[in-house]
């Protein structure tokens, strides 16, 4: 049999990735593709969480953060086609406007 | 090593492997279909598990549904290269690498030395991941959620479209 923390290594390291990703790359797309890993790095978590303690709440919680992953892609994707038309880029470094 | 050890290690191998590809890809139309591949790979992974469901709505809804949507405005907007978009930072990549070893680096340092505790799954996690179980939860206990659920998607939708649309009155 596979232990659990095998599952918890594997996670972790996703979402590092993924928070590299982030802090690294200066596509807003990219970086939003990124925010997806680590949103399903977490899901392992607890689906691995929920089949070894035998307790179904980790199912139903990774259920509804898809359903919040797919509003948040839809309204994020809308956002950067906003920027988009008003800025012609997607370089997160010239979108600067909301910086005091 | 048995054949359970085999799929794991393969998927594992296979979903890390492509979720660091996907972060060194210039262009986003590669990174997509990397974490397509990653996705494909984590629906695995719940097999494994025994979530039959969440790896079905994995593969339907994320690797299907968002990432079309992904692919689709990479394409509206046409990127294609970004080899346009500086991304030379200099002390601010380093500073950023640096922060993610030491959060890695901290998650093993809790991860890695607890392989006594839950080493098989639970003796009901087969039949937990089912249709059937997975719909009696979702319509008893998280009733309330459930559709609270509807009312963010309907949110979700009318956002969408506002911000999308060209002009707003």
């Amino acid at each position: 049999m596979i232990p659990l923390n095998f599952y918890l290594i594997l996670s972790a390291f996703m979402f590092c990735v993924g928070v590299l990703g982030v802090l690294v790359r200066r596509n807003a797309i990219v970086v939003f593709m990124c925010i997806e890993l680590m949103l399903n790095s977490v899901n392992l978590s607890l689906i691995a969480f929920s089949s070894y303690l035998g307790d179904p709440t980790g199912q139903m919680l990774v259920f509804f953060v898809m359903t919040v992953a797919a509003a948040e892609a839809a309204v994020g994707l809308a956002i950067i086609i906003a920027l988009f038309r008003n800025k012609q880029t997607v370089n997160i470094d010239e979108i600067n406007i909301l910086k005091w | 090593m048995n054949f359970e050890q085999i799929v794991f290690y393969l998927l594992a191998a296979v979903s890390a492997a492509s979720a660091v590809l996907m972060i060194l890809q210039r262009n986003p139309v590669n990174s997509a279909l990397f974490l397509i591949l990653n996705f494909f790979c984590l629906g695995g992974l719940y097999l494994t598990l025994h979530a039959q469901f969440i790896a079905m709505v994995q593969v339907l809804v994320y690797a299907g549904a968002i990432m079309v949507l992904f692919l689709f405005v990479i394409m509206l907007l046409s990127l294609g290269d970004e080899r346009r978009l500086k991304e030379s930072l200099g002390w601010k990549a380093y500073t950023a690498i640096a922060l993610t070893a030491g959060l890695l680096s901290e998650l093993f340092y809790i991860f890695v030395p607890s392989t006594q505790t839950f080493t098989s799954q639970s003796a009901n996690a087969a039949q937990m991941g089912t249709v059937e179980y997975i719909g009696t939860v979702l319509f008893t206990k998280f009733l309330f959620p459930f559709e609270v659920t509807s009312l963010l998607l309907l949110a979700a939708i009318v956002g969408a479209v506002i911000l999308a649309k060209k002009k707003i009155q």
